[in-house]
Formats: structure tokens, C-alpha cells, sequence
């Protein structure tokens, strides 16, 4: 299968057409996502592509085109319509967030879905590609599509460029940019197009029902990887752009595997992966570090414990047994390792009797860790 | 038109029953502001009912409704757990967590019940129409179509849930450190709201499909907040909205020969709207109006709070004049004579000239609202 | 850029200001005169309106009567000329960036659209981190600081907006004692080169060491002007009511407000 669609990415002019559209649509909604997602606008998200569906229909019943640009359009108008009712139900009544997403999300759906009925009673050929809207069709991508989606989503990713700097700060800080004079609300209104368009890009690719995750998934990976946002958006990008592409073949190449839910599985293995394996904050490596650090407290609190002993004896060559260093930790932790963590740094060595006792530079170290702890104490 | 056949009002009974059951767990997820989790929960049983639809062959099997509150919990706690990392934030979790889940659902459908039964326009969907032709029949009787025999299980369940654990539910709704202090576990009660919300979205699946399921647990109580302060009031009232909801979304339905679930969601809709603009305290029309009443109010309080300010002091020539009121308060001379009328048809300032001055009801005024 | 602001007016001239947030007053009729070269803190209960107070300062929240000047001109024309400190509860320091950035943040105002902080406003940044001894932390990722040290971030971005006037809403709270003191040294070095500091505060035993001017309110102004002069029991008492007992030598004197312990939550 793998050569065969390499070759096919030359020569076929369908698959070409496939490859790039769910690369494009994936680069731009998983970059223009991280906004979303840093603006804690996921489940909006989820909202504005379940609600264009009626914009699509209504596109569709009152041009009678399915020219993708023109159901772009009616999705994007009636994406916004529905952002603007969640934002007039939560600021003039009582009703919290949550409910007025999910209260829009279903209403505009079923709405949508009893419009569809409508045209499906129709018998012509065009309202058939309407259906593809709820879960997606790579394999009708054709290059109007293509062209729509490198139009739209290059102009999202312009915009995005020009005002770099102060969608960061507007995000980030949104009083501070207040402050300076920065026009927020416009960016506001700008930053929520920008996500009427990830989400409205790939309808008919990813579908109405799943188009949500690949705004939220792309960001939320890549989010692990990196600590500049600059990089995160980027990674967004090629995070989306990679689950497009394989999610789509798959789609093409094998039998019923419709592509939305396909692009889905591909974006929740790079999730888990990079939750699981982004160095720093990828949860092995947190793991890993908590062991180490474990085993470091282990060793402090064992060799503090011989400091004090050897302090009270005033003997450095005395040794002491395992027995005494237990008693001192409480069973807090298990001295025997922490005594071979501290042989193998040689900051401790065995006596005869197989007792214990420092090492010279253990010595210096119990020294230096107690200076230190009460320099830290201090600063509290 | 309106002559009823038995299917008729079989399909208006099921509808009604799914709605009430809808509400009245809805309710609570809307006072816990967990509304979005319904939609979660909604789409990601879908595996889980596939699965055992593989294993059982059946689609009105109770296996499939344990399966599918099995597979709600899991949701709610793989939502928990990813939060709990502290990698992504809870919206985001959300939003990753059940596309996953329904993905891996439609998948299944899409490549090995094709054909069967199952399909992925009921999924979103559902089928209300079709009702009354899938009977349950026990020792030869007919007890009605399986989907309302199901369904009315599932209502009693939960009526019965929301009046055992009334008070329960309510502590740990309002305050959950509380619930939790005095034993009532405020996880366990979770959790078994979650269930149940699992359990009543596989059965309401068949008639009205996954998505349109948060149309009637969100719609109806969301109504019912803007008319009621009351708790069991609001669970009244939600369950009242609902009952019109599936009647007149099924009678628009059959007036547009449209989907009879995608015209309950609309009406859910056209409800809400109307108890946005109309609702008697809370509604658009009724803040409108005591914001104008309030607003003359606040202003004539201020003005006297101005005016008492400056009483006395040297700056009270300069203040206290009308004509400077546009300067000092920033009002424009329209609104300040409109102010300074209502506040002396109120007694409290008389105008000597240009020049304002408080009566002593006035200053009354202006110190009880400065000490509020 | 403007001219200077003469003597005679204030640095900050709030004029019977009235704030409310749907009809429910925040501020009532508030008259202050912020002079110049002042480090001013503004103290009162909670729900006082103190942080409101900042914000109209700032022209954040619209007031409902009365107006704020800033170097005699209106905000809009004065922005220029004020630097802002939210509160550092107000962000979130999950946010992908580090330290140097947050701090260039500061410059955005005087660089203006489209164009991108250059080496000079970099060098800047670095400067005002080594002022808040935070040069070492310019790359770090804002995440894994402490909340003092990011208080110290929060007032290098304000240092390099090279304002005259500082607003800063609570910089001291939950920061530790070394970062306390830093921050007030770097304020006091603000006052002497001659800039304007306000600060909402909370801790009203520092006032007298931290602050020479102090605004006392509670919904409306009770009192205002030289630590010294206004900042005693009588005023006190009316800005907080009976919430707080205060144990004065001598009532005449200036007093030194001893809160009971328990006073701010």
C-alpha cells in the first residue's frame, strides 16, 4: 500500500487533489486552533461546527450551488450568528456558559438536520453531497475544493502573521492590552473568525460532528513539545497537517472508513503519544523525574542523618549501623538503598562491622546541603 | 390531518417520555454547569453500544444500556484523568476525549454493521417514525413499541432517583464541600448522575439520535432557569417545556413533513426564545424595563451624592450648578435636566436659579446610599 | 512628546467619578488628586472598589458620571505616559512564553502595528530583568516561576513602557519577603527619578514604611493625601467600619494601624 500511494501522489490527480486539501485544512485548523485552545475556547469550537450545519443547507437551498466557497460562506455567517447567541445568552441572563453552548450546539443542529430533510426529499443529484458534511468525504475533495481551502486558510494564516504580536498579548494579557490602547474587542471579533474558519475549512472533509477535535487535538499535542508559541502554532500546523493527510488516504485506500472519524483516531494517536513522550512535560518523563527525585531526598535525608551522628560522636571514623539511621528516618524512607545511591557517588562507605560512616566529600556535601537549607529557610 | 392513528400517538408518547426523562436529569447538569458533558457523554457511548450490539445482536437489549452507562463513566473519568495531568485544561480535555470515542464508534459501524440495523443516519438522527413498528410482546401480549416500554423504565428510574435523592442531590449541587462534610458523597453522586444521563441518551439514541439528545437535557431546564429560583419548581416546569417541546416539535414535524427529532430541537429552540424575551423577572423585555425605571434612580441618587459632597465646601458654587453638572459628572445638559426634574418631582433638590440644592430628603437619600 | 505638565496639575485627577457595574455602584462621586512624584497606595475593605478605581484610572471600565485625567489630558491622549501592573492572578502562566517575552510586551505600545520588537527593545527588556534581578530567568519559561518572581516579570514589563505613571493593582500579594522588599526599592527609585506610583495595597502595616501618600476609600473617598496627615484611626475606622480593631498610642498622633491579625483573608 505504501509505495503505491507515493507513486499515486505523482501521477494520480485525485489523490494529489486529497493529499494537499487535508494537508491544508489540517495545517490551518490545528495552527489557528492553538488560539482556541489558549483562549480555553474549545468546547466553542465544538459548538460553531456543529452549528453551521443549518448555514450549509440554507447556502445550498438558497443559491441551489454546492460551489464549496458559497457553503463556506453560509457556514461561516451562521458560525458566527451562533457565537453571537452564546455571547448574548450569557451576557444578559443567568445562564452559565456550559448550557448556552450546549443549548446553541443542539438547537442549530437539529435545526440543520430537520432543514436537511427538506432537501433530501429532493430528488436531484446536487443535495446528495450534503450528507458528506456530517462525517466527511476525502475522496470527493476535487480541486475547486483544494483552491477554496488555499484561498480561505491563506488568508486566515496572513492575518494570523500580521497581528502576531498582538493576538499574544491580547491573549495572554487581556487588561494589559486593554491598558495600551490595543482595540481588543475588534481582536476579539478577529480571533473568532479566524476560528469560524478552522472550523468551516474542513467540513466537508472531517465533517460537522468531528471538526472540533481538529482544532482542539493539534494544539493540545503540540502544546507538550514546546514552550514558545511560536513553535506550538507551527507544530499545531504540522501536527494537523500529518493526521489530514493520513487520516484521508486511509480513508481513500481502505473500505468504509469514513474520514472524519479516521482523521480523528490519526490526531488521538499523536495526543497520546506526545502527552505520553514530550520530554518535560510528557508524562514518562515526569515519572522518571519523580523517581530520580525520590531516590535524591532519600540519599539527602540518609546522609544528613550520618552528618549528625558523626557531629555528635566527634569521631569521623565511627561507624553506624543501619539499625540507628532507621530509627532517625522513621521509616520514612528506606535507608539500605539510600546508603548504596550514597557508596556508588562515594559520598559513604562501608566500615568493617558493616556500619556505616562519610566519606570526605560526604562530609562536604551534608555541609554544603545545610547551609543551603538554611539559606532557603531564611528566605521564607 | 389530525386524525390520530394509534402509531400517531404512540410516536407523541415516546417522544414525551424522552423529553421529561431528558429534563429532569438535565436540570441538575445545568446547576452543576456541566451542560457540555451531556454532549460528551452523548456522542462517546457510541462504542460502547456498538460493542455490544456485536456481542448480543439485539438493539433493545439491557446489556446495550449497561454497556452504554459503562462507557459514560469511562468518558467522565478518561475527562478526569487527562485533566488531573495538568497537560491540557478541562475544555480541552473534553473536547479531545469524546471525538475519540465516537470516532472509534462510527468506525465500527461504518465497517461492520453496514447494513445491519445500525446505521450512522440513526446515530445522529434517530428514527421516532419507526417506533411503533419494533414492539416488545411478552407471552403473546402486546405491552407497545419496545422504544416506549424502554423508555418509560428509564423515566421511572429517573423520577425516582430525583425524588429519593432529592435533598442529596441539592446539598451537593449548591455546596459540594458541605455535601461532602456531612457524608453525602459528592463523587458517588456524580457519578451516578453521569450514569444515568449514559443510560437515558442510549435510550432516547433510537428516537431521537445522539446530538439532538442535548436539545431536550439542555433546552427544557435552561427555559425553566429564567422563569424560577426554586429548585423543584425549575424541575416541574423543565419537565412541563418538555412535554411541549416533543408534542409540538412532532406536529410541526408532520406540518413540514420534516425529521421529527431535527423539528423537537427547533422547538426547543423557539421555547427558550420565548422565555428569553418574556419571562416575567428574568426576560429581556422585563430587564429592559426596570433597567430604564433604575436608571433614573441611580442617577438622581448620584446627583444627590454630588451635591452632598460638595456641601459647604468653597468648591459648592462651582458644583453644585447645573449648568456645570455636564463638566463635573461628564452628563450631557439633555440628561442632566432630565436628572435634576425627576430629583425635584421627587423632593429632593430644589433649583434656585442655576444653582442646585438638596433638600434635607435629599441628603437622607445620598447618605443611605453611601452606607449602603 | 506632550508637554510637560505644569505644578499645578496633579499627575492623576480623578473628578466625581461614579462607577457601577449593572446599576450597582462601585464608586460613588470619587474626587482625588494624585500629586506628582508621589508612591501612593490606595487601601479600603474588600469590595471597596480599589482595583475599580485602577481600571478607571486606566479607562478599563466605563464610569457612569465624572472623569480621569492623566497628566492633565484625557487617558487616549496620555497612555503613552502610563505603565500598568495587573494583578498576576489575572493571567495565565501556563501560557506558552518566557520570560524575555512577556517582558517585551512592555514595548508594544511604543512599536506599534506590525512591527516586531528589534535588538534595542531587547536590550531594554534585559536591562529592567536586571533591575528586578530576574536577568538570569529571561529564558525561562514563565510556568516555572514562583509568585514573587513573577511579580518581578509583571514590573519589568511595566519598567520598560518608560511611563511616568504606574498604576499597579496589588504588587504585593503572595510574594515573598526578599521580593517585597525589592519591589518597594525599585518604587522608591520610581519616586525619586520623579514618576508617579499608585498602588493598591492590602497590608496596612506597611503603609507608613512603603507609601507617603494614601488614598482610604470605601465605595466613596474618606480620605486622601500624605501618609502622615490622613492615615490615622479616625479614618481608618471609617474606611473599614468595625471590621477592624486598631491599638493607637495616642489618638492624636499619626497612627501606626495595627490590624487584628485576622483582618485580610
Amino acid at each position: 500500500m505504501f509505495p503505491e500511494f507515493l507513486t499515486d501522489i505523482y501521477t494520480d490527480y485525485t489523490i494529489r487533489n486529497i493529499t494537499l486539501g487535508a494537508m491544508t485544512l489540517g495545517f490551518v485548523s490545528g495552527s489557528l486552533g492553538t488560539f482556541a485552545v489558549l483562549r480555553r475556547q474549545s468546547l466553542l469550537g465544538d459548538t460553531i461546527s456543529h452549528a453551521v450545519l443549518p448555514g450549509i443547507i440554507l447556502a445550498f437551498m438558497l443559491t441551489g450551488s454546492r460551489d464549496p466557497l458559497i457553503l463556506i460562506i453560509g457556514a461561516a455567517i451562521v458560525g458566527w450568528i451562533a457565537t453571537l447567541s452564546i455571547m448574548a445568552i450569557v451576557n444578559t441572563t443567568r445562564i452559565k456558559p456550559d448550557a448556552s453552548l450546549a443549548l446553541v450546539l443542539s438547537v442549530f443542529f437539529g435545526f440543520g438536520m430537520m432543514l436537511m430533510t427538506f432537501v433530501q426529499r429532493q430528488p436531484e443529484a446536487a443535495s446528495a453531497g450534503l450528507s458528506r458534511f456530517l462525517f466527511g468525504q476525502a475522496a470527493a475533495i476535487i480541486w475547486d475544493d483544494v483552491r477554496t481551502m488555499l484561498i480561505v486558510g491563506g488568508s486566515a494564516m496572513v492575518i494570523l502573521l500580521i497581528f502576531w504580536k498582538e493576538f499574544k498579548l491580547v491573549v495572554f494579557d487581556r487588561a494589559f492590552a486593554l491598558s495600551m490602547g490595543m482595540p481588543v474587542r475588534r481582536f476579539d471579533v478577529l480571533l473568532t473568525t479566524l476560528l469560524v474558519i478552522a472550523i468551516v475549512i474542513g467540513l466537508q472533509t472531517v465533517g460537522v460532528v468531528l471538526m472540533s477535535a481538529m482544532v482542539v487535538a493539534p494544539a493540545a499535542a503540540a502544546r507538550q513539545w514546546t514552550d514558545r508559541l511560536g513553535f506550538v502554532t507551527l507544530l499545531a500546523g504540522g501536527f494537523g497537517a500529518l493526521s489530514g493527510v493520513s487520516g484521508a488516504l486511509i480513508s481513500v485506500y481502505m473500505t468504509r472508513m469514513p474520514t472524519g472519524p479516521t482523521i480523528v483516531l490519526c490526531l488521538t494517536v499523536v495526543v497520546v503519544f506526545s502527552l505520553l513522550m514530550a520530554p518535560n512535560r510528557g508524562l514518562l518523563w515526569s515519572w522518571v523525574r519523580q523517581h530520580r527525585q525520590s531516590r535524591e531526598i532519600r540519599s539527602r535525608v540518609v546522609l544528613g542523618d550520618l552528618y549528625w551522628l558523626s557531629a555528635q560522636h566527634e569521631g569521623a571514623e565511627h561507624g553506624h549501623s543501619i539499625g540507628t539511621l532507621e530509627a532517625m528516618s522513621a521509616g520514612r524512607v528506606a535507608v539500605d538503598h539510600g546508603l548504596e545511591d550514597l557508596e556508588r557517588a562515594g559520598l559513604a562507605q562501608r566500615t568493617g562491622d558493616d556500619n556505616w560512616m562519610l566519606t570526605e566529600s560526604g562530609r562536604h556535601q551534608a555541609q554544603k546541603d545545610l547551609q543551603s537549607g538554611e539559606r532557603e529557610s531564611a528566605d521564607v | 390531518m389530525f386524525d390520530l392513528t394509534s402509531g400517531q400517538i404512540e410516536i407523541q408518547l415516546v417522544a414525551v417520555v424522552v423529553a421529561v426523562a431528558c429534563a429532569l436529569l438535565g436540570v441538575f447538569l445545568v446547576l452543576r454547569q456541566m451542560a457540555m458533558m451531556s454532549d460528551a457523554i452523548t456522542h462517546s457511548i457510541l462504542p460502547g453500544i456498538v460493542v455490544a450490539f456485536f456481542l448480543v445482536q439485539d438493539l433493545s437489549s439491557p446489556f446495550l444500556i449497561i454497556a452504554a452507562a459503562a462507557t459514560g463513566v469511562l468518558t467522565v473519568s478518561l475527562v478526569e484523568l487527562l485533566n488531573r495531568t495538568r497537560l491540557v485544561r478541562e475544555d480541552a480535555a473534553i473536547g479531545i476525549v469524546f471525538p475519540a470515542l465516537f470516532s472509534i464508534g462510527v468506525i465500527l459501524i461504518a465497517r461492520f454493521a453496514g447494513g445491519i440495523h445500525l446505521d450512522l443516519d440513526v446515530v445522529l438522527l434517530g428514527e421516532i417514525a419507526f417506533v411503533p413498528f419494533n414492539r416488545t410482546t411478552i407471552l403473546g401480549i402486546d405491552l407497545g413499541p419496545t422504544a416506549l416500554v424502554m423508555m418509560t423504565i428509564i423515566l421511572v428510574i429517573n423520577v425516582l432517583f430525583v425524588t429519593l435523592f432529592y435533598k442529596e442531590l441539592k446539598l451537593a449541587t449548591f455546596d459540594a464541600g458541605l455535601a461532602a462534610a456531612l457524608g453525602f458523597s459528592p463523587v458517588i453522586i456524580h457519578y451516578s448522575l453521569m450514569s444515568l444521563v449514559s443510560v437515558t441518551a442510549v435510550g432516547a439514541f433510537d428516537a431521537v439520535g445522539a446530538i439532538l439528545v442535548v436539545a431536550l437535557i439542555v433546552g427544557p431546564p435552561v427555559t425553566a432557569y429564567l422563569l424560577t429560583d426554586r429548585l423543584w419548581l425549575m424541575l416541574v416546569l423543565s419537565a412541563g417545556i418538555g412535554v411541549a417541546v416533543a408534542i409540538l416539535g412532532y406536529w410541526l414535524a408532520r406540518y413540514l413533513d420534516a425529521s421529527i427529532a431535527g423539528s423537537m430541537a427547533t422547538m426547543t429552540g423557539v421555547i427558550f426564545i420565548a422565555g428569553y424575551l418574556f419571562a416575567p423577572y428574568r426576560g429581556l423585555i422585563a430587564i429592559a424595563l426596570r433597567r430604564r425605571r433604575q436608571r433614573w434612580e441611580f442617577a438622581g441618587t448620584m446627583l444627590a451624592i454630588h451635591l452632598l459632597n460638595h456641601e459647604g465646601l468653597p468648591s459648592a458654587q462651582q458644583e453644585n450648578r447645573i449648568d456645570h453638572l455636564q463638566d463635573h459628572l461628564n452628563w450631557d445638559s439633555r440628561f442632566a435636566e432630565h436628572v435634576v426634574r425627576w430629583a425635584e418631582r421627587h423632593g429632593s433638590l430644589t433649583r434656585q436659579n442655576s444653582h442646585l440644592f438638596l433638600t434635607e430628603k435629599g441628603r437622607q437619600r445620598a447618605r443611605e446610599a453611601i452606607v449602603r | 512628546m506632550t508637554a510637560p505638565a505644569s505644578a499645578q496639575t496633579p499627575a492623576i485627577a480623578v473628578r466625581d467619578l461614579t462607577v457601577a457595574y449593572d446599576d450597582r455602584p462601585v464608586l460613588w462621586d470619587v474626587d482625588l488628586d494624585v500629586p506628582h512624584s508621589v508612591l501612593m497606595a490606595i487601601v479600603g475593605p474588600n469590595g471597596a472598589g480599589k482595583t475599580t478605581m485602577i481600571k478607571a484610572m486606566l479607562n478599563l471600565v466605563r464610569p457612569a458620571a465624572g472623569q480621569v485625567e492623566i497628566l492633565g489630558q484625557s487617558y487616549q491622549k496620555s497612555r503613552h505616559q502610563v505603565g500598568y501592573v495587573p494583578q498576576r492572578g489575572s493571567v495565565d502562566w501556563d501560557f506558552p512564553t518566557n520570560v524575555l517575552d512577556v517582558v517585551l510586551m512592555g514595548r508594544y505600545g511604543a512599536l506599534g502595528w506590525i512591527r516586531r520588537p528589534g535588538e534595542a527593545d531587547r536590550k531594554l527588556a534585559l536591562q529592567a530583568l536586571e533591575k528586578v534581578s530576574m536577568a538570569d530567568f529571561a529564558e525561562r519559561q514563565i510556568s516555572q516561576l514562583s509568585g514573587g518572581q513573577q511579580q518581578r516579570v509583571f514590573l519589568a514589563r511595566a519598567l520598560v513602557q518608560d511611563a511616568q505613571v504606574y498604576l499597579m493593582d496589588e504588587p504585593f500579594q503572595g510574594v515573598d519577603a526578599t521580593t517585597e522588599r525589592a519591589i518597594i526599592t525599585i518604587l522608591k527609585d520610581l519616586r525619586s527619578a520623579g514618576k508617579t506610583v499608585v498602588c493598591v495595597h492590602h497590608d496596612l502595616q506597611t503603609v507608613p514604611d512603603y507609601f507617603d501618600w494614601v488614598a482610604l476609600l470605601n465605595v466613596r473617598k474618606i480620605a486622601s493625601g500624605p501618609v502622615a496627615e490622613v492615615f490615622n484611626d479616625t479614618n481608618l475606622r471609617l474606611a473599614y467600619g468595625g471590621r477592624v480593631a486598631f491599638l493607637s498610642r495616642d489618638s492624636a498622633a499619626p497612627a501606626t494601624a495595627q490590624p487584628t491579625p485576622d483582618y485580610e483573608d
